[in-house]
């Protein structure tokens, strides 16, 4: 079990906001692509079908060069297991002790794995690639199956961003979309400041809304600063819903809301509110970890239905990238929907995303610790598309 | 002396004095808010350029954005499509002499006090007539309902079916013009009632008093502080080439 949430000694500093070593080969990068999106994904040679790990150039088998980035079993057995008790590295000194082991995997590589505490050599277990908190894909052995306390494992919870004990704000509690996270963030465990715009004009679901009200207008400066002096030292995850996500509107006044609303809303937050999070990103069991964005797949994959949220969204997407390694111990997460479920997209007919939907979504992405997520079918598929062949997704 | 030695006289001595009945422009004041299918007025903002840091160190300025109709502001007469063909109808050209003007003010604070569809009807016009006297040509006609202080939600009003504001209904607006206005000037978001979408014509005092060549003062306060008659009222928005409105400061002049 994790100690439950006291509030710190004012007279210690708090833990240093440090990542684990960062330096891997230019091939590693497949693990961290495979691990942001929560599949389990090894280099497989395409001239002799041999599975390799730790990625490199060739073929360890066949020496051929034919290597690609595929899914494949995660199962395997715990071969052996120890402890690290003393570390030389910065960031993993105050973590021990810290259990590690190898495993054989079904697939045929020996690797050495994060070993969830819960297993012994000889079991089998469910082998997941999950991000550390410098942003590499690393292995973690996990239990065959989810248990109810898996999440609470140390190790675990550091590539992790569970919102059971955290203090979460969603930005937009003017849409049903913000006001169905936070019910479904509160009901996973978190508590919920739910930011609210121009709180003078009223809104479907205000006579009811969940979590604690903050007033939050994220395309004005000040009151994001002013909301962040408030509260940015207590807020451990954001969830941003705030963005346009109409279709047409190619107008430049729309052109110009769109990116206030969407690009401009994102470098608010990260002025006025990160630094505060990621100054606690290494504070212990409920360390600041993640900004989740909520973006349309046209940020990343443009469609003529959708303008100027197109570029909004790509404007933000682009932000977002940019900042990852800046903003490291947090996970930077992007949830790409489709068409919303929404009175804009009423002459659509469905699959459309549901408020429903997408909180259920981006809490599993929190629990699992995913930076990479789609959610609904029509961006799952555009997405599925982008990874084959970006290029074309772009003609089409 | 001049008539303009004598004012600056009194000035000096505190005989006459200056009442602002402009609100701060800020970032949370309320701004006209149309069904979202429409484009919208875009609420004050600011960004600060530097603040005497890195970027200016001596120095604190920033950069505004702000819609034509945002906060305490002027109405042009092009801002309605039934003034867009008349003569000096755009900030920039309206002739500056009409920027100060005498007022007369209708209290009606006690009736819109807990009535959010108080409408202004010639009777009401006719029975302040017949306490002040007739309305002599070419005055601002403020419309008195406190509505200034309340504040927030209260103040815009916005229920399921619409806000509910006091206003003007058309025959009280075509009066006013009959009496020779310069303009029509309120302390609610619209020179309109709230719910004057639902009137006919439609938003008569956008339609007839800016058809008529006349202008529209929104979002005051202070009116309580004004005589009814007497006033003079200085008024003159932004040279916005070929603008429709613009925020202003507003100062009235008193007998103290």
């Amino acid at each position: 079990m994790i100690p439950s949430r006291t509030p710190r000694n004012p007279t210690l500093l708090p833990q240093a906001a440090l990542a684990p070593p960062a330096l891997r080969s230019r091939q590693a990068t497949g693990l961290a692509v495979a691990a942001a999106q929560g599949r389990f994904m090894l280099q497989v040679c395409d001239d002799c079908g041999h599975t390799c790990y730790p990625p490199r150039e060739a073929c360890n088998s066949c020496l051929g060069a034919n290597l690609h980035w595929r899914d494949v079993p995660p199962g395997g057995t715990v071969s052996a297991q120890t402890t690290v008790r003393i570390s030389m590295d910065p960031y993993f000194r105050p973590r021990t002790p810290w259990r590690i082991g190898t495993v054989r995997l079904d697939c045929g590589p020996d690797a050495v794995v994060h070993l969830h505490p819960t297993l012994a050599p000889g079991d089998r277990t469910r082998l997941a690639l999950k991000l550390d908190k410098a942003g590499q894909g690393v292995i973690f052995a996990l239990p065959p199956s989810d248990t109810p306390d898996m999440q609470t494992a140390p190790a675990l919870r550091e590539t992790t961003c569970d919102p059971r004990g955290r203090r979460v704000l969603v930005t937009d509690g003017r849409t049903p979309f913000g006001q169905e996270l936070a019910r479904s963030l509160i009901a996973a465990g978190a508590n919920v400041f739910l930011g609210l715009a121009a709180p003078w004009h009223p809104f479907p679901g205000q006579e009811a809304l969940p979590g604690t009200p903050v007033t939050l207008d994220l395309t004005d400066s000040r009151s994001t600063e002013i909301c962040a002096a408030a509260i940015a030292g207590r807020v451990d995850i954001i969830v941003n819903t705030a963005g346009d996500f109409r279709p047409g509107h190619a107008g430049l006044d729309d052109a110009r809301l769109a990116m206030e609303t969407t690009y401009l809303a994102a470098a608010r937050l990260t002025k006025y509110f990160l630094p505060a999070l990621q100054a606690r990103g290494g504070d212990g069991p409920y360390a600041a970890c993640a900004w989740v964005n909520v973006l349309s797949i046209a940020g990343l994959v443009p469609d003529p239905a959708y303008p100027s949220a197109s570029a909004a969204h790509a404007a933000a997407l682009a932000q977002i990238q940019a900042l990852r390694p800046s903003l490291r111990p947090l996970k930077l997460i992007t949830a790409f929907v489709g068409p919303l479920d929404d009175q804009w997209h009423q002459a659509l007919p469905p699959p459309k995303v549901s408020p429903a939907q997408l909180a259920s979504a981006v809490i599993t992405a929190l629990r699992n610790g995913q930076e990479d997520i789609a959610v609904g079918d029509l961006a799952r598929h555009t997405l599925a598309l982008w990874h084959d062949n970006a290029a074309i997704t772009l003609r089409r | 002396m001049s008539s303009l030695a004598a004012f600056a006289a009194d000035l000096a001595t505190g005989k006459i004095k200056v009442v602002d009945l402009t609100h701060t422009l800020s970032p949370d004041f309320p701004t006209i808010v149309l069904p979202p299918e429409f484009g919208q007025c875009a609420p004050f903002r600011s960004e600060v350029i530097s603040r005497y840091d890195e970027n200016g160190p001596g120095w604190f300025w920033s950069n505004i954005t702000v819609g034509e109709h945002t906060g305490t502001h002027f109405d042009a007469p092009i801002h309605w499509v039934t003034g867009k063909d008349l003569p000096n109808n755009t900030t920039d050209t309206i002739p500056p002499a009409d920027f100060v003007a005498p007022a007369c003010v209708i209290d009606c604070s006690a009736d819109a006090a807990n009535n959010g569809d108080f409408i202004l009807t010639v009777a009401v016009l006719e029975a302040w007539e017949a306490k002040n006297g007739r309305i002599p040509k070419g005055n601002w006609i403020f419309f008195r309902t406190d509505w200034s202080k309340r504040k927030g939600a209260a103040y815009a009003n916005v229920l399921a079916d619409g806000a509910h504001t006091p206003g003007p209904d058309a025959a009280a607006v075509q009066w006013m013009i009959d009496r020779g206005c310069i303009g029509f000037g309120v302390e609610t978001i619209g020179t309109d009632a709230g719910q004057a979408h639902t009137f006919t014509p439609m938003y008569p005092a956008h339609t007839l008093m800016h058809g008529a060549g006349r202008y529209g003062l929104q979002c005051m306060c202070n009116l309580d502080q004004l005589p009814a008659t007497g006033a003079i009222i200085v008024a003159a928005p932004l040279k916005i080439e070929g603008g429709s409105g613009s925020p202003l400061r507003v100062l009235a002049l008193i007998p103290a």
